[in-house]
């Protein structure tokens, strides 16, 4: 059986082989492309961690197979800043505390970005931690999340309502 | 995990056909079978993928005013989806209350009906569990069992289905249409669902190969969208599976409810209809005193499997808080938490 397939993961086309069906779309990432951004934390979709953007939209990576996704366009924690410029969520959450020790965050901030491209939760804090519930912080930095993605939040809809204008 | 074939078929007779051998299984998105197969419940030889066939992924208007979900909706699709958020609010209450954000967005319409209960004994492959290994005994009987069923259990078993989706889906006469290796044939959700008897590890009527394709909301459950809740106790406020949940839809005139849906989650093997509830209820007065009588009457056959009498309790309270819920009328908006008893604005008490 053919197991190759091809991807693109922050823009770029990669085309893997496959050793075996099983491998997620988080062990390919962390262990054939080398991107080790995304984070494994339960490796059961209980903790968000391993968040990630699959055609534009956040899923758990822990829980999705490499192989079914043939064709699909990711976009992980290594692909949001634009070189030495950070997106928008990044530094909310750099400004807002968003963090302590740093393992939940590549997977708060995709889900972050995720959040607010399903604009479901505008600025409401209420709907915002329901929104962020997905992802377990264990330092408990929850407050400073849910500012951080306010914050951003506002941040590119004033973006967005300045290219619309 | 062990080690299986991949198949991706592009047709669903290919697909129906690839699935009827002894030892295969269908993935969509996987959410929970891929969990399931990390920690060895779930060992199949072959996964058919079906996340390529056409066609599935529609939610389409009939001309008779029901609606059609294809089987590969994602669950966020459809709850986000305004028409049919309007038409069947509770549905939507029910899909946004459970799981998270990511699994929502991956999650589809076929897999959560599907879904396997998150009763730990059948988790842990350690402890004796007699859907994993027909026969072997049940360890959830004397064991930690106070979020068990309270409904339709046995002795072979007393796990719950842990789908929210389902709930509102069962109250609303929802028809599931599955494609197998006979045809297309229909069943009503309410009866895909087995009650575990001698047989927990047959938990529904679908045959080897068969696959769901659709999911059918008939136009009567329009009916009832001004007044419709979906409510769900939890241990913490969000991303949490149901203690016990209800779905109330009601459709009042002058006053009166003239007629009733009302079916109960996380107390039965399978979304629990309360039929004798809903008959009390048309013709009644919206009031508590109705509400109480009905409560009554959805749990009159209840009994605890274990360390759970209090959910009889809960279940009746929970239901007379849906009621009154869907009596007062559907949100114009999606609450901030949806399904939770708790109020998301300041100030306002918690159990008010």
């Amino acid at each position: 059986m053919n197991l190759s397939i091809s991807l693109t993961v922050n823009g770029v086309r990669r085309d893997v082989e496959l050793s075996d069906p099983r491998v997620t779309l988080l062990d390919l990432l962390r262990e054939r492309l080398d991107l080790t951004g995304t984070k494994k934390g339960c490796d059961r979709g209980q903790c968000g961690a391993c968040t990630i953007l699959v055609d534009g939209r956040r899923i758990n990576s822990c829980l999705a197979l490499a192989i079914s996704h043939d064709g699909a366009d990711i976009l992980t924690i290594e692909g949001v800043a634009r070189g030495d410029q950070l997106h928008p969520v990044q530094a909310a959450f750099i400004a807002h505390d968003g963090f302590q020790c740093g393992f939940c965050t590549p997977g708060q901030i995709m889900s972050a970005i995720g959040l607010i491209q399903e604009a479901q939760a505008g600025d409401d804090p209420e709907r915002i931690r329901e929104g962020m519930s997905g992802n377990l912080c264990r330092c408990g930095a929850y407050a400073g999340i849910t500012e951080a993605v306010r914050d951003a939040q506002q941040t590119l809809a004033t973006a967005n309502q300045r290219r619309s204008a | 995990m062990k080690n299986f074939e991949y198949f991706r078929p592009t047709t669903v007779s290919d697909a129906v056909a690839a699935a009827a051998v002894p030892g295969a299984a269908y993935l969509a998105s996987g959410t929970n079978l891929l969990d399931l197969m990390k920690g060895g419940v779930t060992r199949p030889n072959r996964l058919v993928d079906v996340t390529r066939l056409p066609g599935l992924d529609r939610i389409e208007h009939l001309a008779d005013g029901g609606i059609r979900i294809g089987a590969l909706v994602r669950n966020a699709d459809l709850a986000h989806d305004p028409d049919f958020a309007k038409s069947c609010p509770a549905v939507a209450e029910a899909l946004l209350s459970g799981a998270s954000a990511q699994l929502r967005n991956a999650a589809t319409v076929g897999g959560n009906l599907l879904q396997r209960t998150r009763c730990g004994y059948f988790y842990d492959t350690a402890s004796r569990c007699n859907k994993r290994e027909p026969g072997i005994g049940c360890d959830a009987r004397h064991g930690e069992n106070r979020l068990h069923a309270v409904l339709g259990w046995s002795e072979t078993c007393i796990a719950t289905h842990p789908s929210d989706f389902c709930v509102p889906l069962a109250a609303l006469d929802a028809i599931v249409e599955i494609e197998g290796r006979a045809g297309r044939r229909e069943v009503a959700l309410e009866a895909l669902y087995r009650l575990p008897g001698d047989t927990p590890e047959r938990e529904n009527v679908l045959e080897p190969g068969d696959l769901i394709v659709a999911l059918r909301l008939p136009a009567a459950a329009r009916a009832f969208s001004a007044h419709a809740r979906y409510l769900k106790v939890r241990e913490r406020t969000s991303y949490a599976f149901a203690v016990v949940s209800a779905a109330a839809c009601l459709r009042i005139e002058a006053g009166k409810i003239r007629e009733a849906r009302l079916a109960l989650g996380g107390v039965a093997a399978r979304p629990w209809r309360a039929h004798a509830a809903e008959k009390l209820l048309a013709g009644a007065n919206t009031d508590a005193a109705a509400f109480h009588r009905a409560a009554e009457a959805a749990l009159a056959e209840a009994k605890p499997s274990g360390d759970n009498l209090f959910k009889i309790e809960l279940a009746k309270r929970i239901i007379v808080r849906a009621l009154t819920l869907a009596a007062a009328g559907t949100p114009a908006r999606m609450p901030a938490l949806p399904a939770s008893l708790f109020a998301s604005v300041s100030g306002v008490l918690h159990d008010a």
